[in-house]
């Protein structure tokens, strides 16, 4: 067992604790409908100089199931930089990388949700400068804006 | 207003929240209602509380509330309602249970999201909440149920045939809710608990390989294997020694989604898999630590069975 990395990997945990409140988890509705709003997203999320990674679904199969949606996808993104930097200076936070935004259909709308950057800052710690999930937070609350303000 | 119309609609007309611009939900609730509700939120009922808002926050948000009516708030007198509660909770479980849950915990999921399947077009708020039980006075109680919401699954008690002096027991019974003490299910995980780590004793190869068999007798559908940083850095440049396993089971995606249609944050479930210096670990996150975020008792209990299956894999993949 590799003390030294598990015990950095608990002193960084236990610097902080979290507390519930409505900010907890950010969301957005988006008057499109849900093809239109994904496009809307993963082009602000570029614009926002983010790559993204990967577009998962986890959908396969759900109207067979008796949901009135089959639109549901995870979309996950980063700067590869920042992802490198975080893994290796925060391995705790590593099974939350890379981050991802959750976007579903509701009716003829659009639903997005993702949780608020402090829950990365939290987890990473003291070994992160808390600036670059300012950043993150920033970004995300301007992107969640371009999606709600898309028309 | 953002806030609330991610989950109540920009319109008022309902989502993961319950509809709020019913006429029949708008006369039956006094402004002060609206504000404590949007103050405490609903603990472990989704519904958020808006602690940090201004009082003029709250106001501007009640009037554009009240502006979907176009109606003055109605006038409760702030008398208590007198009644037998032992003769309520009788009658509570014989009409009401069956919507609003044994002991008035709510029914499964919440709101009216057309996006997951539920038994109702809404579903029955929790009443034995702390939240609602400190919003609403007697007097609006007592009007719910003799009017009922229209528009909802809600009915007039009057109508199918329950005396004053029922509906009077009734909201006793659902006053002393406030005396059984809602402790909720809501479980107190740590931050030295984010994630579940273990070291394997075997190969960055081997342990992909162990793992892919765990997930499987699990009664998951392994998804895909690939690097950390795939899609990130140009293929072929991906640190080859972090690789995230992606896996799902769709029965337990449905019950999930069914319970909180926010569940994406949770999926797909995936275990990574990191060599530092020669070691080799296993980790995840620890979903009970997610949920904390959700306010969602119910999903705390989902993410609670989750923490066990991952625990089993990793236990399993590293024996
Ligand atoms: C994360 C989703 C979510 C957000 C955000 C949210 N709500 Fe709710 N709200 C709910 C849910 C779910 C309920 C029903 C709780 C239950 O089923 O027990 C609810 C209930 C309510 C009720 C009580 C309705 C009734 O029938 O008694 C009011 C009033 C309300 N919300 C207002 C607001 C306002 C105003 C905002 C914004 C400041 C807001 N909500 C934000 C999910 C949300
Ligand atoms: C068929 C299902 C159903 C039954 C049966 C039922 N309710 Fe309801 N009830 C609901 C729904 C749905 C709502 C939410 C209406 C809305 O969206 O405004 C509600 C709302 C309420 C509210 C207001 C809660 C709030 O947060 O504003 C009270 C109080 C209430 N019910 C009490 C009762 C009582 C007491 C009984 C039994 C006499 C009962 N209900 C029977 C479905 C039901």
């Amino acid at each position: 067992m590799n003390r030294s990395f598990l015990f950095g990997v608990v002193a960084g945990l236990l610097l902080y604790f979290p507390g519930a409140s409505a900010e907890d988890v950010v969301m957005a509705r988006c008057a499109l409908a849900f093809p239109e709003a994904m496009l809307v997203l993963q082009e602000s999320i570029r614009d926002h100089g983010y790559t993204v990674a990967r577009v998962q679904r986890i959908d396969i199969g759900l109207t067979g199931m008796g949901y009135k949606t089959d639109k549901y996808r995870i979309v996950f993104a980063g700067k590869a930089e920042e992802i490198r930097y975080l893994t290796e200076n925060a391995p705790q936070l590593i099974p939350y990388l890379p981050p991802k935004i959750s976007i579903f259909a509701e009716g003829e709308q659009t639903i997005l949700v993702t949780s608020h950057p402090k829950l990365y800052a939290e987890i990473a710690g003291a070994a992160i400068d808390p600036v670059i999930f300012e950043r993150w937070t920033n970004d995300l609350y301007s992107i969640f804006h371009d999606v709600r303000m898309a028309e | 207003m953002a806030h609330c119309a991610a989950c109540h609609g920009d319109q008022g007309d309902g989502g993961v929240g319950v509809p709020l611009a019913l006429p029949a939900f708008l006369e039956s609730v006094d402004d002060s209602f609206l504000r404590t509700t949007i103050r405490l939120g609903r603990p472990g009922r989704v519904m958020p509380a808006f602690s940090t808002l201004s009082d003029a926050q709250v106001d501007a948000l009640v009037g554009h509330i009240r502006g979907w009516s176009g109606k003055p708030e109605p006038v409760f007198a702030p008398t208590p309602v007198k009644g037998d509660a032992q003769h309520g909770k009788e009658l509570f479980a014989k009409y009401c249970a069956s919507c609003h849950g044994e002991m008035g915990e709510g029914g499964s999921g919440t709101g009216v999201t057309f996006s997951r399947r539920r038994k109702l077009p809404i579903i029955a708020p929790a009443l034995n909440n702390p939240g609602f039980l400190a919003a609403a006075s007697d007097e609006m109680i007592k009007h719910t149920l003799e009017f009922g919401r229209e528009g909802t699954p809600m009915r007039s008690f009057l109508v199918q045939g329950l005396s004053e002096q029922d509906i009077n027991d009734l909201v006793s019974a659902i006053r002393s809710m406030e005396d059984s003490e809602y402790t909720g299910s809501r479980p107190e995980v740590t931050l030295d608990e984010a994630v579940i780590i273990t070291e394997s004793p075997y190969t960055l190869e081997e342990t992909i390989e162990n793992l892919k068999e765990s997930i499987i007798s699990q009664n998951f559908l392994l998804i895909r294997t690939d690097y950390l940083e795939h899609g990130l850095v140009e293929e072929g440049k991906e640190d080859k020694r972090q690789v995230i396993l992606h896996f799902c089971n769709f029965k337990l995606l449905f019950d999930a989604l069914a319970i909180d249609p926010r569940v994406g944050m949770f999926l797909p479930c995936r275990v990574t898999v990191v060599e530092r210096e020669g070691k080799v670990l296993v980790m995840t996150i620890n979903p009970m630590y997610l949920s904390h975020l959700f306010n969602n008792d119910e999903l705390d209990e989902a993410c609670k069975q989750m923490h066990g299956i991952y625990n089993e894999i990793l236990e399993d993949a590293t024996l």
